[in-house]
């Protein structure tokens, strides 16, 4: 009677079972830290040293993995000595796996957990970002930490977790032509709000989710962050198997739920009726359909970040853009430079540049504000990402406006919040 | 770290839920590597003008909260990014407690982690505390919050309050106990069944 989460945490504490509420020690199987934990964390160890503490290694670099996201390419002399002290870290204590920006396969963190296979199903895994949600699509059980608790984890290879309770969402039928799962999770926000998966895990499941392809239940778990969940999951399938595969990965132990596991609760959603839905400045959870904001004028489209630029998001701004021009300003950036790569000889690359977008180096960027297309006072943007709070994309005046990829680059191309379907 | 046993203060009531962690040390603070020196970029756009001068009308920058150590907040303090830089800024600028009536999760550790004790009251009693103009004392040990009007009694698990209590840095203080703890979890491992 234990869903999957429990099972997981059950396994990597060495019980037999485990249930909410229960405090449990796990052992890790990876972890991430990318440019603005990793320093963090290596701020954290200058600490522990100066208090005496010796530290030579780490408890198991193999298992450790960086990435270089946020202020890359380097965005000031700041940022670009915190890739320096990353790469002294990674060299320092044996860390092999650093996706060093610019030097073969590179990008997002959360993209390329799932892009290289980094994190396997049924595994426990931790990352210095609060969208380590993200990996749970894989059947892993994913979770954000704290700079202090991630070089705990650097040094020992176990954390303390409250088992959570689990709430299940059940898509039935297959999500309509035109709608996606980024609506389907703001849907999702809206009705449980900001807080509504505090401390619980949001797992995916029913018809509609083994019909959803992989990279779009990415979407799903990735968004669970801005519900307040300790982490998102979904059972692994015939679906994962094979893109773990494509990518190497055949050996891992799955982990499945029991037939008869408890859900805290449940909730259905019938896909036949969803719509595309737009979140509002300044909460995710502030949303409506599409439709109704037909008359909010836009200044920028932005197409990026672990939560929409993966290929099929690219896809699905490609079909929408094919043969037109864009009205106003779009950014379009790649979420990994494999997936760059791709959308490249898809020839998706060339559809953005002829419709007059910008197609630009996979980065956190201007998703959280950083660099690289933030946004000016009073300035509208919609956008692919996934959070709107004030100032998130930039100054702190501006508004964003959450959405899919179609509706991104519907909007893209008349200037105002379009449902793809009115494109004609 | 500095140990949590009784502080008294005013409290800064800052009177807006969901307040996430972009607003309490914003993006371009992140890139600075060392824990100290934060507390100037503490909920940096509402306290500062453009130009850098002060924002007189934020709850911050009023005299009489200048030495405050107590933050009142309300609903999903901390929501939104992990970064730990929120704690550090927090602490940075001289405030031991955060009150309100929800956290988001990896704030909420994060707290512990920095010398921070997070308080989780129902709403009613937050009001009471956001209504009161009195200083509040908070007494961890007796696990109270006193001021002139009333004596209210809070929840905290006993591994936190140790922590607190103590000053212990959670890090070194597991570390000290791991021979022990590899010890037991091999001994819990090989006695109970795996599961598939």
């Amino acid at each position: 009677m234990l869903n999957i989460t429990e099972k997981i945490l059950a396994r990597a504490s060495g019980k037999t079972k485990v249930s909410p509420d229960d405090v449990i020690f796990a052992n890790v199987d990876k972890v991430m830290v990318h440019d603005v934990s990793g320093p963090g964390v290596i701020a954290v160890f200058e600490k522990l040293k100066k208090s005496g503490m010796r530290i030579e290694k780490l408890w198991s670099p193999e298992k450790v993995w960086v990435a270089e996201d946020h202020f890359v390419p380097a965005a000031d002399k700041i940022s670009a000595q915190n890739v320096v002290l990353l790469t002294q870290f990674t060299k320092e204590y044996g860390i092999e796996k650093h996706f060093k920006y610019g030097m073969g396969q590179y990008g997002i963190c959360h993209t390329l957990s799932h892009e290289e296979a980094m994190v396997l199903p049924g595994e426990v895994y931790v990352g210095g970002d609060s969208h380590t949600n993200t990996t749970g699509a894989l059947g892993a059980f994913a979770a954000g930490l704290g700079h202090t608790d991630v070089a705990y984890v650097l040094l020992n290879g176990k954390i303390w977790f409250k088992v959570p309770e689990t709430i299940y969402f059940k898509l039935n039928g297959k999500l309509p032509d035109y709608v996606m799962a980024k609506d389907l999770i703001l849907k999702i926000i809206g009705d449980i709000g900001t807080d509504g998966g505090a401390y619980k895990t949001m797992q995916f499941g029913g018809s509609g989710i083994s019909e959803m392809s992989v990279e779009e239940r990415l979407t799903l778990t990735n968004m669970t962050t801005e519900a307040g969940a300790k982490s998102g999951i979904i059972e692994p399938d015939q679906k994962i198997r094979d893109y773990l595969a494509q990518r190497g990965a055949t050996n891992y132990s799955e982990v499945h739920g029991d037939p008869d596991a408890q859900y805290e609760k449940i909730y259905e959603y019938e896909a036949s009726v969803l719509d595309p839905i737009v979140a509002k400045p300044f909460s995710p959870e502030n949303i409506t359909v599409a439709r109704d904001l037909s008359s909010v004028s836009l200044d920028k489209a932005y197409i990026g970040s672990c939560t929409g630029a993966k290929l099929e998001d690219l896809r699905a701004a490609a079909r929408i853009l094919k043969g037109r021009t864009v009205k106003i300003r779009t950014e379009i950036l790649p979420a990994a430079i494999s997936i760059f790569r791709k959308a490249m000889d898809e020839g998706l690359v060339k559809i953005f540049m002829d419709a007059g977008a910008m197609v630009g180096p996979p980065t956190c960027g201007a998703c959280c504000g950083a660099h690289m297309g933030v946004l000016a006072k009073d300035e509208v943007c919609i956008s692919t990402t996934n959070r709107n709070f004030p100032g998130r994309m930039g100054h702190v005046e501006s508004r964003t406006y959450l959405a899919s990829p179609l509706v991104t680059a519907a909007s893209a191309i008349t200037g105002k919040i379009t449902d793809p379907r009115d494109v004609k | 770290m500095e140990p949590f046993i009784k502080i008294k203060s005013i409290a800064t009531p800052l009177n807006k839920v969901n307040v996430d962690t972009d607003q309490i040390i914003p993006k371009q603070f992140l890139k600075l590597v060392q824990k100290t020196g934060f507390g100037k970029y503490l909920f940096y756009d509402w306290r500062y003008e453009k130009d850098g001068t002060i924002k007189k009308d934020f709850v911050l920058n009023e005299p009489r909260y200048k030495d405050s150590k107590i933050l009142l907040a309300r609903d999903n303090f901390g929501c939104g990014s992990s970064r730990e830089h929120a704690a550090w800024a927090l602490l940075d600028f001289g405030f031991r407690a955060v009150l309100s009536t929800s956290f988001a999760d990896i704030f909420y550790n994060n707290c512990f982690k920095n010398g921070i004790l997070p308080i989780k009251l129902s709403e009613q009693v937050l009001q009471k505390l956001f209504e009161s103009r009195s200083d509040i004392e908070i007494d961890l040990e007796k696990q109270t919050i006193t001021n002139d009007d009333a004596i209210i009694f809070f929840d905290i698990e006993s591994h936190w309050k140790r922590i607190l209590l103590e000053g212990l840095d959670d890090i070194a203080v597991t570390l000290q106990y791991d021979n022990a703890i590899s010890k037991y979890e091999n001994t819990q491992r090989s006695s109970s069944l795996r599961v598939s």
